[in-house]
């Protein structure tokens, strides 16, 4: 219903185009130059009125059409419907939808789901005609307002232009709101988890076994939200992958900056990037079905138990992937470097390596600081390396051959089941996103700063 | 002093050598990543099948002599696949044996067989010579998977049942062939009929959604941040923001996507839609970002000289500075999507994760996209579904590759140098 009602709309604002500029012309026995702007101004101010209002229209009512309906639903079911608790009532509603869709039912359904039903394919009917009444009448309505209002001294291009600005500026302002709308739903979501379990309990204590009952007598359901062990985790692969990302980016990078020929800089560059283009789930299978079995096998020839899911396997292949992060930012720090510095320490006698050392790397060390900051905001927000090589246990270990788990593969095992959405087992979800947010915040601001304050200025 | 510079001589050599060491051992990963998915994925591509004779017998399907049309789907073909397997081979006999021996066949040849007498009802009482798939334990024998020398309960095939491959083999009844159900068909629990195209379309409706709603936005907001906003505090906290946007992990993306789309507007779970929304606000910041950085690159020059025409501010914007943008704005783009495409995390918040095996027709009908179908397969236990998630990869690397070599060549061809 939806797209054939916008091509209809679609196909109303361009004949409200054409009508203004024929209208605009017409005042003036087809002399353009008479006109106060182009012709083409007029009709996309003929356009504008007609179309505008009636696409907020649409995309108000796909946006909260389903919800209003929902609530008319509950408002006729039985009184004893609505006196269930908050998740029982969604199910039924979720029953009353799937019944009005057509779905054929697994099981034998209340009355007063088929009476939803029926209500609810009534509501959808008659909100659709409402729908279309309201979207032709609004453009039609507006269509003729604006004509009316064509003169050939309208200053139409002024006006335009104007709603163009208002658009281009709300545009803008949407990438604040994406903010805003992160915070608030991480802060809200995460706030209900912390009415639930203490929030020193989570941030503090070791036992993370994030279990919630699902009936009151269950066995083996207390749960133990302290999250601390999954930031070691975290943690601990972040270390391993910066222990191999480092060296080898930032050598890679002196080594691209200063010795290599422009010619092998030419293809070496581009091959490191692809390193950075490869979707992580790629890595992630690499390191699941390559790496680990083949570092368990090689820690079994030494007598020692390597989990097949060790955080060595997940942080060495992450931290492959954070090798271009490092090097190519590193690289663009490098090169920013003046060559009067390099060429004052040559006169001195110095040999390239003790000048990298002393005088290129020490200048360049705020920029490569802030692109090590970067690689491990990206490294603590790493999922599907994690997700599908590194395990699932919550252990506080420094052995980096034995499996432990991160925040980011807890989100993902949290919200992938099948638990009801108010649990705190679900919500805590929330919460380690929240911190995940904040942390990767943090050090994105930091290594602005860093660049900010310590940046040598050269002529 | 001469022990000195020879050290110091040393040192250089060492130092040289240990950036060209770093260079390699990335370039080394990068070739072993791509050479182990390039050797378990190739066998993808490539099908085997055996050739029986199948007799469309009404009596064997359990339909009556002159059966309507509307009948034909009821038949039992499986009984069809039973009859045609035991006259390869009539000496077999008692129960297991014959389920060993039907076992061969793949569960998909059944309604193979149906799809064919429906769309032919001709063949209604024909003997016809039919190509159909082998089971995934016997594609994987033929593929070289599975060898005689393990010892029989070590392996899923057992030596009468390699003996009556080795059979079909010599009686020239096995075929091999470009595997074109892989492309075509959408996922199944049967590793030989898993195909990626179900999670294609939903990537391709994904995309759309996301392009649709990111490249339009993020120009916008590029153009007014670059060429009509003043530097007030309210365009600097703008610029933070979008900067910041663009370092978030894509798994907040989801979580937002998750409290929001799906929880506050109840919008439908595993569509491209929702998963086109939340990778719209991911790529938004890198539009953004490119699409300023193009603006900024036309010279000062082009303005003036359109506002000495006595073009109006936007005009000079629309007419002239947003078509020499263009290339790098579309460069960007292009790199961003094939971000997108690559992105898994967060739709698995979304909910598209779940078992697919239509065809999506729409951009609210539950998909997959192909990197979350890579994740799930590579899940499963099976020996086959290896190589097909290789495969799948392989599939998704030559996307990306398509696209990133678009937005180079574009790059190259259009953009101007000033």
């Amino acid at each position: 219903m939806t797209p054939a009602l916008l091509l209809a709309l679609t196909c109303g604002v361009v004949v409200a185009f054409g009508l203004g500029w024929r209208r605009a012309l017409s005042l003036v026995g087809g002399q353009a130059r008479s006109l106060h702007s182009r012709p083409s101004y007029y009709g996309a101010f003929v356009a504008i009125w007609c179309g505008l209002p009636s696409l907020l229209l649409i995309a108000a009512w796909s946006l909260f059409s389903a919800g209003v309906a929902d609530w008319m639903v509950l408002g006729e079911a039985p009184a004893e419907v609505r006196a269930q608790s908050s998740e029982r009532i969604d199910l039924f509603l979720r029953d009353v939808r799937k019944l009005a869709d057509g779905v054929p039912s697994t099981g034998a359904t209340s009355a007063a789901v088929e009476a939803g039903a029926v209500r609810l394919a009534a509501i959808r009917e008659y909100s659709s005609l409402l729908l279309l009444g309201l979207v032709t009448s609004i453009a039609t309505g507006g269509l003729a307002f604006a004509r009316s209002r064509i003169a050939p001294d309208f200053r139409a291009r002024v006006r335009v232009e104007a709603i163009v600005n208002r658009a281009l500026l709300v545009s803008s302002c949407l990438a604040i709101l994406v903010t805003v709308g992160i915070v608030m739903s991480l802060v809200f979501e995460a706030w209900r988890f912390f009415s639930l379990v203490p929030i020193d309990e989570f941030l503090f204590r070791l036992r993370w076994s994030p279990q919630t009952a699902l009936r009151p007598d269950q066995i083996g359901s207390s749960g133990a939200f302290g999250a601390v062990p999954v930031f070691w985790g975290t943690l601990m692969i972040t270390s391993i992958a910066m222990v191999v990302a480092v060296p080898v980016g930032l050598f890679a990078a002196v080594y691209l900056a200063e010795y290599a020929s422009a010619r092998f800089r030419a293809w070496a560059k581009p091959l490191l990037e692809i390193l950075a283009g490869i979707p992580t789930v790629v890595y992630g299978f690499f390191a699941a079905l390559t790496v680990g079995p083949v570092l368990r096998r090689f820690g079994e020839s030494f007598g020692m138990q390597i989990a097949s899911e060790s955080a060595l396997a997940a942080g060495a292949v992450m931290g492959v992937m954070i090798i271009p992060f490092v090097s190519s930012l590193s690289d663009d720090v490098i090169t920013a470097v003046p060559n009067s510095l390099r060429e004052g320490s040559y006169g001195l006698g110095a040999t390239r390596s003790e000048t990298i050392l002393q005088v290129v790397l020490p200048a360049a060390l705020p920029g490569i600081v802030a692109s090590v900051l970067l690689a491990v905001s990206r490294a603590v927000g790493e999922t599907m390396i994690v997700v599908m090589a590194a395990g699932l246990s919550a252990k506080l270990t420094v052995n980096p051959f034995e499996a432990v788990t991160t925040v980011t593969v807890q989100i993902v095992t949290l919200l992938v089941g099948d638990q009801e959405f108010d649990s705190a087992k679900t919500l805590a979800a929330f919460a380690l996103g929240l911190v995940l947010f904040i942390v990767t915040l943090i050090l994105n601001v930091v290594a602005l700063l860093v660049v900010r304050r310590y940046r040598e200025q050269y002529d | 002093m001469e022990a000195r510079r020879r050290k110091r001589h040393r040192a250089e050599v060492r130092f040289r050598a240990y950036g060209l060491a770093a260079v390699g051992f990335a370039l080394l990963v990068l070739v072993l990543l791509l050479g182990t998915i390039v050797r378990d994925g190739a066998g993808a591509f490539w099908q085997y099948e055996v050739v029986l004779d199948i007799d469309f017998a009404p009596e064997v399907l359990g339909l009556g002599q002159d059966p309507a049309e509307a009948e034909l789907g009821r038949g039992d073909f499986s009984r069809l696949v039973k009859e045609a397997v035991r006259k390869e081979f009539p000496e077999v006999k008692g129960r297991r044996d014959r389920r060993a021996l039907r076992k061969l066949v793949s569960p998909g040849a059944v309604f193979e067989l149906r799809d064919r007498l429906l769309a032919d009802p001709a063949l209604l009482g024909q003997t016809v010579s039919l190509r159909l798939p082998l089971d995934d334990q016997a594609q994987l024998f033929f593929k070289g998977f599975i060898s005689a020398a393990v010892p029989e309960d070590a392996r899923k095939l057992s030596d009468t049942q390699l003996g009556w491959l080795e059979t079909l083999q010599e009686r020239g009844q096995i075929v091999s062939g470009f595997n074109t159900r892989f492309l075509t068909g959408g996922d199944s629990r049967e590793p030989e009929l898993a195909g990626i195209w179900g999670a294609a379309v939903g990537s391709l409706l994904t995309l759309a959604v996301t392009l649709v709603l990111s490249f339009p936005i993020g120009v916008a907001a590029a153009v007014y941040l670059e060429e009509f906003s003043s530097r007030t505090r309210f365009t600097d906290f703008i610029e933070v923001n979008i900067n910041n946007l663009a370092a978030v992990p894509s798994i907040v993306f989801g979580l937002l996507g998750l409290a929001v789309f799906l929880n506050f507007f109840g919008m439908p779970r595993s569509a491209p839609l929702v998963g086109g929304l939340v990778l719209s606000l991911m790529t938004l910041p890198t539009v953004i970002i490119a699409s300023r950085s193009a603006l900024a690159a036309v010279p000062p020059s082009i303005r003036e000289a359109a506002l000495g025409v006595g073009a109006s501010p936007l005009q000079v914007v629309v007419h002239h500075v947003l078509p020499l943008a263009l290339p790098g704005i579309l460069t960007g783009t292009i790199i961003g999507m094939a971000r997108a495409l690559g992105e898994t995390a967060p739709l698995l918040m979304i909910g598209m994760v779940a078992f697919i095996v239509d065809i999506p027709d729409g951009v609210t009908s539950p998909s997959t996209v192909l990197p979350v179908q890579i994740y799930l397969w590579a899940d499963s236990p099976e020996r086959a579904f290896v190589e097909k998630t290789s495969g799948a990869i392989l599939v998704l690397l030559g996307f990306l590759v398509l696209m990133n070599l678009a937005a180079v060549l574009l790059r190259n061809r259009f953009e101007s140098r000033w």
